[in-house]
């Protein structure tokens, strides 16, 4: 069990940082070349081959290592050196609880896919969030520049607001799919319902039979169509979060120069930027999982892959095959939601700080909380109409 | 550090946090070297949390004596040094001073010369109103429209390099004319680039003009009023923003404006969303000019784009090399310069960023006694304090964007 939990870890760690945290880099320059009618990263080279870019994100690193360390007059050595690796830490540990597959039988061994297949996860993503504040306030504190104070002053007040409007936005989610363990989230998502049953179990209607297809149509049980509205705030709440654009005013390169990590240099500056990168890729896997089916594939439960295949190959090889079908499907839901994330940051101006409280406060955190209202009372119409 | 005008800083100040928190003011000295700042002016900037309580504006880090060094040259020698002024701008600049020249000389160009000007300082007036507003996308980190913005200053430049030679300072016009006539391949050129521009124009608008982020962070910031503009003698985009209909193109025509159908753009409130409206509206104008002119320097044809005036006008090369009075005269213009009449002379013209004026003065002979820019920058800048007390720190941007200062132009 501790090896298999080992295992998994070091597959995650090796996945996100290994792999999506630099492509991410990759795919940010290339999709803002698309854009803007640019050609973009082409200039980093190994014997005259750019291989469309790929290679910037290892120049990044390199030059990041060797660059020398500042540590500015009048800084709190301590606090300076640790406020990059509380910014980071967090965003790498919330991957833990976001599954990347369902659970598997092969005989008597049973394979989650998941690191820590905990019966509180969200819980536990908001718990991680919370100390993900840490960095951000430290080095602001830490660095001894009037910049990084504003810029921490920022952080703080906006993480924390965001935090109480990013709870509630989901509370809703919980509501409908009875649970907060991702992994039965995404399990109840692996399943349809029809589109218009709601309509004739709220209002007591029947619709009409020459409607034909549209009264049999039937949608996957993911929590977008379940609750569009959550998924709206989550995504502008769980942004707000991670500090990027249009949500970055506590960096706002062009007032507050580049705010709480204005002091930092080489790889300490490396350790906030690729915290933001990771939390793209935790986002996305977050939203993948809550409001997109997380690994399951539209109108094709498990049983269904591992009845099909299991007809021709045996059961051994079609629940393997179902697995990696899982996993495919979770990476390419995962990789949709990180180009949404691109395409907004790349789209919208940075709002002003007062207006990214207001947002939060008057806006998002009434709509959340009518948000839960009303899925109470639609929850409770049903169950009494069944 | 006068008081607070503003309401909001007024409560920022008389709020409960002073009775029971100690706070203090902090002093922020932004710049010189800051993003937003570019090297060319700095601002102290005294807060109360993000409130701006009080701003001082500290320009003159670009100074570099153009004034002085005009006085050295001949009069010929200026109008390089009036491309360095506004770098997006440059032929506008040339424009101002040539003007003013050929008013103590009391020269009358002719009708293509004066058609070619308009066009060149138009294609210059698109350029400079793109940076501006592109710049302001950038600053307000929308990324995307600031490269279509670029983009579309960018087949302006192409067009200005057709025309003149060279894509920023161009150098293009001269006392009593222009460097030379229209090339073979611009009309085709114009007709290619500025459907293109307008295009890019339309995709500009589409990212900003209606979003709610980008209409946010400028309504309502930066304002000044009506009053206060004419108070600061505040000219150009950010005047017309304020709702008074002054352009110079209109209100005393030079060159061939008077024949010109253009409209002038004006603003209701005077805050930083009404200079975007007006500055991409007089884009959309200026565009329209460039046409008209383009049309008229058809139907005149080639020809002469200087005047007949030996003072300032070189003789032809044939005939400097087989007249001895030709000879002489080319001798004398090139080693030291037309001669200009003594007396003084002051004109303005409409420039991107507002009136922009020489004021000359010649004792008669081949040296300017004074050259005196009237910069727009340096006039528009002043009443910045006025206009960001109250405000949050993050509206400093877009208003510092808008006013478009241009340290060369305002520190001269």
């Amino acid at each position: 069990m501790v090896v298999a939990v080992f295992v998994k870890t070091a597959f995650i760690l090796f996945v996100v940082i290994g792999v999506l945290a630099p492509i991410i880099t990759w795919v940010e320059r290339k999709q803002s070349a698309l854009m803007q009618n640019r050609i973009g990263a082409n200039r980093a080279s190994v014997a005259g081959m750019t291989f469309i870019g790929l290679l910037h994100p290892a120049a990044d690193v390199i030059k990041l290592l060797v660059k020398e360390d500042v540590v500015p007059a009048g800084a709190n050595r301590v606090l300076h050196l640790l406020a990059p690796v509380m910014a980071a830490v967090p965003a790498i540990i919330a991957f833990a609880v976001i599954p990347f597959g369902g659970s598997y039988h092969f005989g008597e061994t049973t394979i989650e896919l998941v690191v820590a297949n905990l019966d509180w996860g969200l819980l536990y993503i908001f718990a991680i969030g919370s100390l993900a504040a840490y960095g951000p306030i430290l080095a602001g504190w830490a660095s001894n520049s009037g910049w990084s104070f504003l810029g921490s002053l920022r952080a703080s007040a906006q993480m924390l607001s965001y935090e109480v409007t990013l709870g509630f936005s989901v509370v809703g989610v919980f509501m409908v799919f009875q649970t907060l363990r991702l992994t039965d989230m995404a399990i109840a998502q692996d399943t349809t319902f029809r589109a218009f049953a709601f309509v004739e179990g709220l209002f007591g209607l029947t619709l009409p039979a020459s409607l034909g297809w549209i009264s049999a149509l039937r949608l996957p049980n993911w929590g977008i169509f379940l609750q569009p509205l959550a998924f709206v705030l989550f995504l502008t709440a769980i942004m707000a979060e991670n500090k990027r654009p249009p949500f970055d005013t506590p960096e706002g390169e062009s007032e507050i120069v580049a705010g709480y990590h204005t002091e930092y240099s080489g790889m300490r500056f490396g350790l906030f930027y690729m915290s933001e990168f990771i939390g793209v890729v935790v986002i996305a896997g977050l939203i993948t999982t809550i409001f997109f089916g997380g690994w399951s594939v539209p109108y094709l439960s498990q049983e269904m892959i591992i009845a099909g295949v299991g007809h021709f190959f045996g059961v051994g090889f079609a629940t393997g095959f179902c697995m990696l079908v899982h996993f495919v499907s979770f990476m390419l839901k995962l990789a949709a939601m990180i180009w949404l994330q691109m395409a907004l940051r790349w789209t919208l101006p940075r709002f002003r700080y007062d207006q990214v409280m207001n947002l939060c406060w008057k806006i998002l955190l009434p709509l959340s909380l009518a948000n839960i209202l009303v899925t109470g009372a639609v929850i409770l119409a049903l169950e009494g109409a069944a | 550090m006068g008081e607070p005008k503003n309401a909001r800083a007024a409560e920022a100040l008389s709020g409960d946090t002073r009775g029971d928190l100690h706070t203090e003011h902090q002093l922020l000295n932004v710049g010189p070297s800051h993003p937003a700042t570019h090297g060319t002016v700095k601002f102290m900037i005294e807060l109360d949390g993000e409130t701006i309580v009080d701003l001082e504006v500290q320009v003159g880090y670009l100074h570099r004596g153009f004034e002085k060094e005009c006085e050295s040259g001949s009069w010929y020698h200026v109008i390089p040094y009036t491309d360095r002024l506004n770098y997006n701008s440059a032929i506008l600049a040339n424009q101002g001073y040539c003007l003013a020249v050929e008013k103590l000389l009391d020269l009358e160009t002719p009708e293509r010369c004066q058609w070619l000007s308009v066009l060149a300082g138009e294609l210059s007036r698109v350029g400079d109103h793109l940076t501006r507003c592109g710049a302001a996308c950038l600053e307000l980190a929308a990324m995307t429209p600031f490269r279509y913005g670029i983009e579309a200053r960018e087949l302006i430049w192409d067009l200005q390099e057709i025309l003149c030679g060279a894509r920023v300072t161009s150098n293009y016009l001269r006392i009593g004319g222009v460097k030379h006539g229209l090339p073979d391949e611009f009309p085709a050129a114009c007709r290619e680039l500025l459907p293109k521009v307008r295009a890019l124009l339309v995709d500009f608008e589409k990212v900003v003009t209606r979003n709610r982020i980008f209409v946010d962070r400028l309504k309502g910031t930066g304002i000044l009023s009506k009053q206060d503009c004419l108070r600061y003698a505040v000219t150009g985009p950010m005047l017309r923003a304020a709702g008074v209909p002054l352009d110079l193109r209109k209100q005393e025509p030079y060159l061939v404006y008077d024949e010109i159908d253009f409209d002038v753009p004006v603003g209701s409130v005077g805050d930083n969303y009404d200079r975007y409206l007006v500055c991409l509206e007089e884009v959309r104008q200026s565009l329209r000019i460039v046409e008209q002119c383009l049309e008229q320097l058809e139907r005149l044809g080639p020809g002469p784009v200087d005047v007949k005036d030996p003072r300032v006008r070189w003789p032809a090369k044939g005939r400097v090399f087989s007249d001895t009075e030709e000879r002489i005269q080319q001798f004398k213009l090139v080693t030291e310069g037309p001669r200009v009449p003594a007396g003084e002379a002051y004109l303005a013209i409409e420039s991107a960023n507002g009136e922009l004026g020489f004021y000359l003065v010649s004792d008669g002979s081949a040296q300017p006694v004074k050259v005196r820019c009237r910069p727009p920058s340096f006039i528009n800048l002043a009443p910045m304090p006025e206009m960001l007390r109250g405000a949050m720190l993050v509206d400093l941007i877009p208003t510092f964007d808008f006013i478009n200062m241009v340290g060369g132009e305002c520190d001269r």
